[in-house]
């Protein structure tokens, strides 16, 4: 099991956390198209490499964070 | 079992018995009576079962897998593949490893009628019958045949006997925190272990042995009780033996087992080890020859261990086939115990066997130049494996040194594994331990950088106090490689892997037939698959393989080592269970009223009470209570409140007056429907959110994602409070009646208090209830929301004050029966994960006009195509039958045209009455339609006007009449989430024990303000952190921005805090959770040891420390931790959301019970 460094928290196992997703900005609803829209809600890059995710510290902190994350090898970029 | 007679019971001296031995790990003075086949024997402490067996003169111990061979001692070590057995009810155990014990019932697995007549043995004839891949050419057609052939195939399985008359036992877990975790407790691991103890680093030592020391035990016994002494007189080591590491996984966290503890099996440690050495030693090797697997064929390790641990003759007369110094010194073990040396073959002089005679045991000895020579033993020493499997879960791929004769590490581990002792390399015993010194100081070196960054990164900590950890690395020396003879098989064919029975004769038929890999040809002939995982056989089976292929054994490659290291059991992998369930504070009163229970998620409800229809008509025809404590409830503060709610509901929210109450409904940014339920406004800036009961954690969630992620800048604090109210839903024409008689502050009268609105007051005498008007059940009734410690006296005063009204509990079913008949949808039930809102009668809520809100374009969207199916109330046209949930809407073509949701009879209709989802098409009220059930037949419904059954248009709602006078009740009794038992009243337990007490008293207040504001420097504890006010009262820095203060039960807490609060001038809010929380204080010196049971924290002083303040997983429940220490004493306060409270504190209690743990109800119960 990996640990992920909750910015608040320090070093935690992965399971107390939830996986929030690929980083993905949400478009204005007033002006964005559908193709925009559906393209945010359900395509993801899902690279095999660098990638930035959303996590919460579900049964820590209970915060939100964004981490950088290699999904080859998990390494992590440690919060700043 | 087996009826055979051995020769009559030996005493304690067995014919096999040696003279005291100066490394013998047998206390002489005592015998241990044990039986095997049903013949009594005896055994000295510290035998195992077989050195007892072959002190008395036994030499076979098994029948092997395919052929029923007689086998005996190999390894006499837990990898013996011969050894395996059946100890009383317990199957499979290694019987060269197991210690005996007084009164074992040991007998041989899988023999019939005898071990010495095994009837099956007539498969070593039939040989030539059972080739490789035997099962997979034989057993394929004709297919209706397969199951005959499971039933005979399972006759053969090489298996014990499981009984189901087993009693459960009990499997333990923890977690643990090395710095240092070394693998092999040899003289390579105890010298790493000490090298990085003496460093400072915390060690956990694991050994699969019953004994420290390896091979020093039998090569230099002197030595090795010096290094163990050295172990045992150094501090900072834990040592663990008959344990052994089963796995390592992603950043060093290492599975490891440890056997046969008192009262426990095995238990499961989950370590997490900032560095890893691996140290366990070589596995000799067997060599392949004809009749390799004849009893009296052994290693030269195991003829040591037996003469030299357990003084044991291994036989009367011997020859030694020698490649190595271990072969060499197992001569001069067997000339001291006076076995006589009939020949001494020399492997490096090119020396060779060609076959042992004798079945049930060697009879004698065929060289390869053809003398034959008489002898009962032959032992070999011509190799070994390197157990990589540890380095191979690194990252690392073993290479194969031709020059060793073996696979040596290829230096590719992650850089907090190390390797040492004889799996690193070779070289005088000096030399390997300089190495072993290096890697130990290095491995704590490197674990001392991470801990000071894990320190560095974590804020229960204090700041780290030393400077930063040394940095020039150790320099680790590079350990020499000896030249061995490469020696796997000799002129005959022979057994590879003992434990499947695939000779070296079965590899070459899987290369020949196209397996020509080693991958490929073992799973063609499971080599390598069986009991001992490849660790005696994996070499010569590769080398077999590069034989048969012309290949070299480098090319051929190694199979790939995988977790498990070593066997394990279930019970273990399972070990505790820690299921949290949560309960009402009026779960005590269902219980005793004879409630159905149902599970709904965690919580623990009444489904009923006997008779759900007759608890809808007290409903309908006077007043009914229902429990619905688990509806999720948010605590709302702050000025941005109407933004959050009008972008997360579909509807609108700006203008919802204070008492006004306003159903919502959430969709997701799909669009699709995920949660609903009402919101009241309290105050001016304070608002109180209801959600589903299953949805509550998700909108919790939900609504922090939107804040924190999206509107970092809204100032809207929430704060869960479903299990600080108990709340009791008061439903039928005649609920005014009753509440009236309870409540005071609040008119009752309809036009004072109507339809959605919201009310607090003061409820059978208890202050602070929140009341709301709603109506999910159809009928006029009161949502009643009281502090949680008074939620059975609100329930008891309730039930009494409206037994001459006839009130009526009822539960779930009743309630689901009730809001079907109004046609009030729930989320889940009449929707799916694809109904979105226009889809579930939702068309009046959404508010397309408002600039944006979650789900907004979809719903647009949705809302100019039509399109998606649309909530329909049906009945069936015979009102007689309920289509079962799920049932088929068809389209008059056949096609599925939907589908029904809900669907119950009616007790106020006297018919069957559903909701479905439907094609929008097919949506007309009075449409006739065909449902299909599951028993396959078809009903005829119709699509009714409303989703109400009942009451369509309101109307119960608009009852009228007098509101009684409050009536007197009995003094409100607060209760604890607790039912403790314990020495209430007594003083507190004595020191030194672990106590437990329930704390849940104490007055908890929640405070939300910016984490580096003033109202934090007012507090005067940071996140992570505690600290005690002038009062006494302890602060805790509970979360980013977020506070605990726990005092003595006093309702002026609050207000001062409210007070100071408001005069920080930040946006900072004070919530009262005394009532939401439960409170548990663990005291005594072994509470971080019974902590490590239940929770994956480092608990070590460094990371803890006493002020320390955390959330994390305690027995799968979330719970905050708080480091308290008592005058000097360890102690930890850990809180819960109420309804857990009992579940924590039984998990704590059963985690206690190795720590004589008592619970303490003294009466300090109400200090901090």
């Amino acid at each position: 099991m990996i640990q992920l460094p909750c910015p608040w928290c320090g070093p935690r196992n992965v399971s107390e956390f939830r996986y929030a997703g690929e980083v993905t900005p949400r478009p204005q609803p007033a002006t964005a198209t559908p193709e925009q829209w559906r393209r945010y809600l359900y395509v993801r890059r899902n690279p095999r490499g660098w990638t930035e995710e959303n996590w919460y510290h579900s049964a820590g902190c209970r915060q939100f964070f964004k981490l950088r994350r290699d999904t080859d090898s998990n390494a992590v970029e440690e919060p700043r | 079992m087996t009826q055979q007679r051995t020769q009559p019971a030996v005493g304690s001296i067995g014919r096999m018995r040696l003279a005291p031995q100066q490394g013998e790990v047998i206390d002489r003075a005592r015998t241990l009576p044990f039986t095997w086949n049903g013949s009594s024997f005896t055994a000295h402490p510290g035998d195992t079962i077989v050195s007892a067996l072959a002190a008395a003169g036994e030499r076979v111990f098994s029948r092997s897998f395919k052929y029923h061979r007689p086998r005996g001692l190999l390894t006499a070590s837990f990898h013996d593949p011969g050894c395996m057995m059946q100890v009383g009810d317990e199957p499979n155990v290694r019987g060269a490893h197991r210690l005996v014990e007084s009164g074992m019932d040991v007998s041989s697995q899988n023999t019939w009628p005898s071990l010495r007549f095994d009837v099956k043995g007539i498969n070593r004839l039939a040989g030539r019958f059972l080739p490789a891949g035997f099962y997979y050419k034989t057993f394929i057609k004709p297919e209706r045949l397969w199951p005959t052939y499971e039933k005979v195939l399972q006759r053969f399985v090489h298996a014990g006997e499981i009984s189901p008359d087993t009693p459960h036992s009990y499997y333990d877990k923890r977690y643990a925190h090395p710095d240092v975790l070394v693998t092999g407790g040899g003289p390579a691991g105890m010298t790493a272990a000490l090298a990085a103890a003496r460093a400072g680093a915390s060690v956990l030592l694991v050994d699969e042995e019953h004994q420290l020391g390896g091979h020093l035990r039998w090569a230099d016994p002197a030595a090795a009780a010096e290094l163990v002494a050295r172990v045992s007189g150094q501090d900072g080591i834990e040592v663990l033996t008959n344990s052994v590491v089963l796995g390592r996984y992603d950043e060093n966290w290492i599975a490891v087992v440890q056997r046969d503890l008192p009262d426990i099996p095995e238990r499961l440690i989950k370590a997490r080890a900032r560095s890893l050495v691996v140290a366990p030693g070589l596995i000799e090797r067997p060599y392949v020859f004809a009749g390799n697997d004849t009893p009296g064929v052994m290693l030269s390790t195991a003829v040591r261990r037996l003469i030299n641990l357990h003084a044991v003759k291994p036989g009367e007369r011997a020859v030694v086939l020698t490649a190595n110094p271990s072969g060499d010194a197992a001569i001069e073990d067997l000339q001291r115990a006076g076995v006589r040396i009939a020949h001494i073959a020399d492997a490096c002089a090119g020396a060779d066997v060609a076959r042992v005679h004798g079945r049930r045991g060697v009879r004698a000895v065929e060289l390869a130049d053809g003398r034959k020579i008489e002898a009962d033993l032959f032992v070999t020493a011509t190799g070994w494996t390197a157990p990589t499997a540890l380095l191979n879960m690194a990252g690392d791929v073993p290479v194969y040194s031709a020059k060793a004769a073996r696979f040596l590490p290829g230096g590719a581990t992650a850089e907090n594994v190390f390797a040492a002792g004889g799996i690193a390399g070779d070289g005088t015993l000096d030399e390997l331990l300089a190495h072993a010194d290096a890697v130990g100081a290095e491995a704590a070196r490197r674990a001392a950088t991470h801990r000071h960054r894990q320190l560095a990164a974590t804020p229960t900590s204090e700041p780290p106090s030393a400077g930063s950890p040394r940095e020039e690395p150790v320099e680790i020396p590079e350990l020499p490689v000896h030249e061995h003879p490469e020696l796997f098989r000799g002129s005959t064919h022979g057994m590879v892997d003992f434990s499947e029975d695939v000779s070296s004769k079965d590899l070459h038929v899987a290369v020949r037939e196209g397996y020509d890999s080693a991958e490929l040809a073992k799973r063609y002939t499971t080599a390598t698959m069986g009991p001992l995982q490849g660790k005696l056989e994996t070499i010569n089976a590769i080398a077999t393989v590069a034989e048969a292929t012309g290949r070299t054994v480098a090319e051929t490659g190694t199979t790939t080592w995988r977790p498990m290291y070593a066997p394990v059991t279930l019970g273990a992998l399972a070990g505790r269970i820690f299921e949290p369930v949560r309960y009402s504070p009026m779960q005590p009163w269902h219980e005793s009223h004879g409630a159905t229970p149902l599970v709904a998620g965690q919580w623990i409800r009444p489904d009923d009470y006997g008779d759900p229809a007759a608890e809808v008509r007290a409903v309908r025809d006077g007043v009914g209570i229902i429990d619905v404590t688990p509806i999720g409830k948010l605590d709302l503060r702050g000025p941005d409140i109407p933004k959050l709610l009008n972008l997360l509901y579909v509807n609108k929210w700006s203008k919802l007056g204070i008492g006004r109450v306003r159903y919502g409904v959430m969709c997701a940014d799909d669009g699709v429907v995920m949660d609903d339920g009402v919101t009241g406004r309290l105050g001016e800036e304070h608002y109180l959110m209801s959600t589903t009961s299953s949805g509550a954690a998700a909108v919790w969630e939900w609504v922090e994602n939107w804040l924190q992620t999206e509107h970092p800048d809204w100032q809207v604090h929430v704060t869960p409070v479903t299990t600080a109210y108990a709340s009791i839903n008061v439903a039928g024409p005649r609920s005014r009646e009753l509440v009236g008689r309870l409540v005071e502050g609040v008119d009752l009268a309809p036009d004072e208090f109507g339809y959605m609105q919201v009310r607090t007051g003061r409820i059978a005498g208890v202050d602070d209830c929140v009341l709301w008007r709603i109506g999910f059940t159809g009928e006029l009734s009161y949502e009643l929301h009281v502090p949680t410690a008074y939620g059975l006296h609100v329930w008891e005063t309730l039930m009494e004050h409206g037994a001459d009204l006839g009130v009526t509990p009822f539960g779930v079913e009743a309630q689901r029966i009730l809001r079907l008949e109004k046609g009030h949808l729930i989320v889940g039930q009449d929707t799916d994960g694809l109904t979105k809102g226009y889809s579930a009668g939702l068309d009046w809520a959404i508010k397309l006009d408002k600039d944006d809100f979650v789900g907004k374009p979809e719903l647009a969207w949705q809302a100019e195509t039509g399109g998606g199916s649309r909530l329909v109330g049906l009945q069936p046209v015979d009102g007689q039958v309920v289509p079962p949930e799920a049932s088929q809407i068809l389209t008059a073509g056949g096609g599925i045209a939907g589908r029904v949701t809900s669907s119950r009879m009616s007790p106020t209709l006297g018919r069957s009455i559903c909701l479905g989802q439907l094609d929008a098409a097919l949506a007309e009220p009075g449409t006739e339609l065909t449902v299909h059930l599951p028993d396959g037949n078809d009903i005829r419904a119709r699509v009714t006007e409303h989703l109400a059954h009942v009451d369509p248009e309101g109307k119960r709602q608009e009852i009228t009449g007098p509101v009684p006078a409050a009536r007197p009740c009995a003094t409100p009794v607060a209760r604890s989430p607790i039912a403790a038992g314990g020495r209430s009243g007594e003083a507190a337990p004595a020191a030194g024990t672990v106590t437990i007490a329930d704390r849940s008293p104490l007055t908890k207040i929640g405070i939300r303000a910016p984490h580096d504001g003033t109202m934090a420097a007012d507090l005067g504890a940071r996140f992570g952190r505690t600290t005690r006010d002038p009062s006494g009262n302890l602060v805790i820095g509970s979360g980013p921005g977020e506070w605990l203060v726990l005092g003595a039960p006093d309702a002026r807490l609050l207000s001062v805090l409210r007070e100071r609060a408001e005069r920080s001038g930040e946006f900072a809010t004070v919530v009262d959770l005394t009532h939401g929380r439960a409170l548990i204080r663990l005291s005594g010196q072994r509470c971080a040891e019974l902590l490590a049971k239940v929770c994956g924290i480092d608990f070590a002083g460094e990371f803890t420390p006493n002020g320390a303040a955390f959330r994390s997983s305690v027995a799968k429940l979330v719970t905050d931790i708080v480091r308290d220490d008592k005058a000097g004493v360890p102690s930890y306060l850990l809180h819960c959301e109420r309804s857990s409270g009992q579940y924590l504190f039984d998990a704590l209690l059963d985690a206690g019970a190795e720590f004589d743990i008592e619970i303490d109800g003294s009466p300090s119960r109400e200090e901090i």
